[in-house]
């Protein structure tokens, strides 16, 4: 069985149906050949980018990222990763519809300082409701703060995407009671966002029951990343199928043998 | 005329619209986003945008990040 099976349905985000669960970025990697190499063996069909200003002067005959992960191919999403303020999120986005020839889907994460990189959600709520009004389909990185995820999708953002920890952290899921409490109030999609480390984070958002994890350090910093990226596909898709089967009971006393408890040769 | 290019000042001759600047920079053909002091000029009016001296331009493109 796979996931493309009738077992699962797709992930759908503003309207746009995924039957890969897993997104990837696409920063921190040595090359653009190991990027592409990396983003392919992921599965990932969404795929983070970043929005920067271009090298004047500089070698004009540099490859560009979307010649190796090509709107033709991927659904790309360009992030505000860097903006400390909504103003400069939305121009950001601005400037990122402009660059992909009108293409509206976009990751906002407004940052609250340099050394957590956390969000600051006052602003990000600031910036999401100026996008929202401006036509933008907003997938919008957050705190775990169930109220604030509830108001991030109420204002409209097409999916909310808590943080496991922190971006960059590796350290996984540190609060799965909190990520439990949105995800179980949660209309739209629930993607963890940050913090994922290996594939037993990445299994463990799934089985929690979010619909997708988006993950960049944790394969980009792998020693090698392009089998970690078939590794973090694989865990997505277990997580998954392991929410779809739902898991046995747990149990503190009264254990069941697996094995049956008649016909034992020293009865 | 003098510009400020990506923060930078730089003086350019023979160029009076966007599309110009765009062909002396060696990035015509090139995935980019053009902003004219903070408003984004469209791919479709790089032509008839002209351009004075002073401005600010910001010209950007996707590179790698998460």
């Amino acid at each position: 069985m796979s996931t493309d099976s009738s077992w699962d349905t797709p992930l759908t985000i503003a309207g746009r149906r995924f039957a890969s669960r897993l997104l990837v970025g696409t920063g921190k990697y040595r090359d653009l050949e190991e990027t592409g190499a990396a983003v392919q063996a992921s599965g990932a069909e969404i795929v983070t980018v970043a929005v920067r200003r271009s090298n004047i002067g500089q070698n004009p005959d540099e490859p560009n990222l979307l010649d190796v992960i090509s709107p033709e191919r991927y659904t790309i999403l360009p992030n505000t990763a860097g903006c400390y303020n909504a103003r400069d999120a939305v121009r950001t986005c601005q400037l990122a519809r402009e660059l992909l020839d009108g293409h509206n889907l976009v990751k906002l994460e407004v940052l609250g300082n340099d050394h957590t990189l956390y969000p600051n959600v006052i602003e990000t709520i600031s910036a999401a409701r100026t996008l929202i009004e401006d036509g933008f389909d907003v997938m919008v990185y957050t705190s775990d703060d169930p109220i604030v995820a509830a108001e991030l999708e109420s204002m409209g953002c097409c999916a909310v995407m808590p943080l496991g920890s922190l971006i960059g952290s590796g350290h996984g899921l540190l609060n799965p009671h909190a990520l439990s409490l949105i995800i179980d109030n949660a209309r739209v999609p629930i993607l963890v966002d940050a913090g994922i480390g290996t594939p037993s984070d990445a299994a463990m958002a799934m089985e929690l029951g979010c619909d997708g994890v988006l993950i960049n350090s944790a394969i980009a910093h792998a020693r090698q990343p392009i089998l970690m990226a078939s590794a973090m596909k694989k865990a997505v898709e277990a997580g998954r199928e392991a929410r779809l089967a739902e898991r046995m009971g747990r149990k503190t006393y009264a254990a069941s043998p697996s094995s049956p408890s008649e016909g034992l040769i020293t009865g | 005329m003098q510009l400020y290019i990506n923060g930078e000042a730089r003086r350019v001759d023979q160029v009076s619209h966007v599309a110009d600047l765009i062909a002396v920079l060696g990035l015509t053909g090139r995935r980019i986003a053009v902003e004219v002091n903070e408003v984004i000029v469209p791919r479709t009016r790089h032509a008839t945008t002209p351009l004075n001296d002073g401005d600010r331009i910001e010209i950007v493109h996707a590179i790698g990040g998460g």
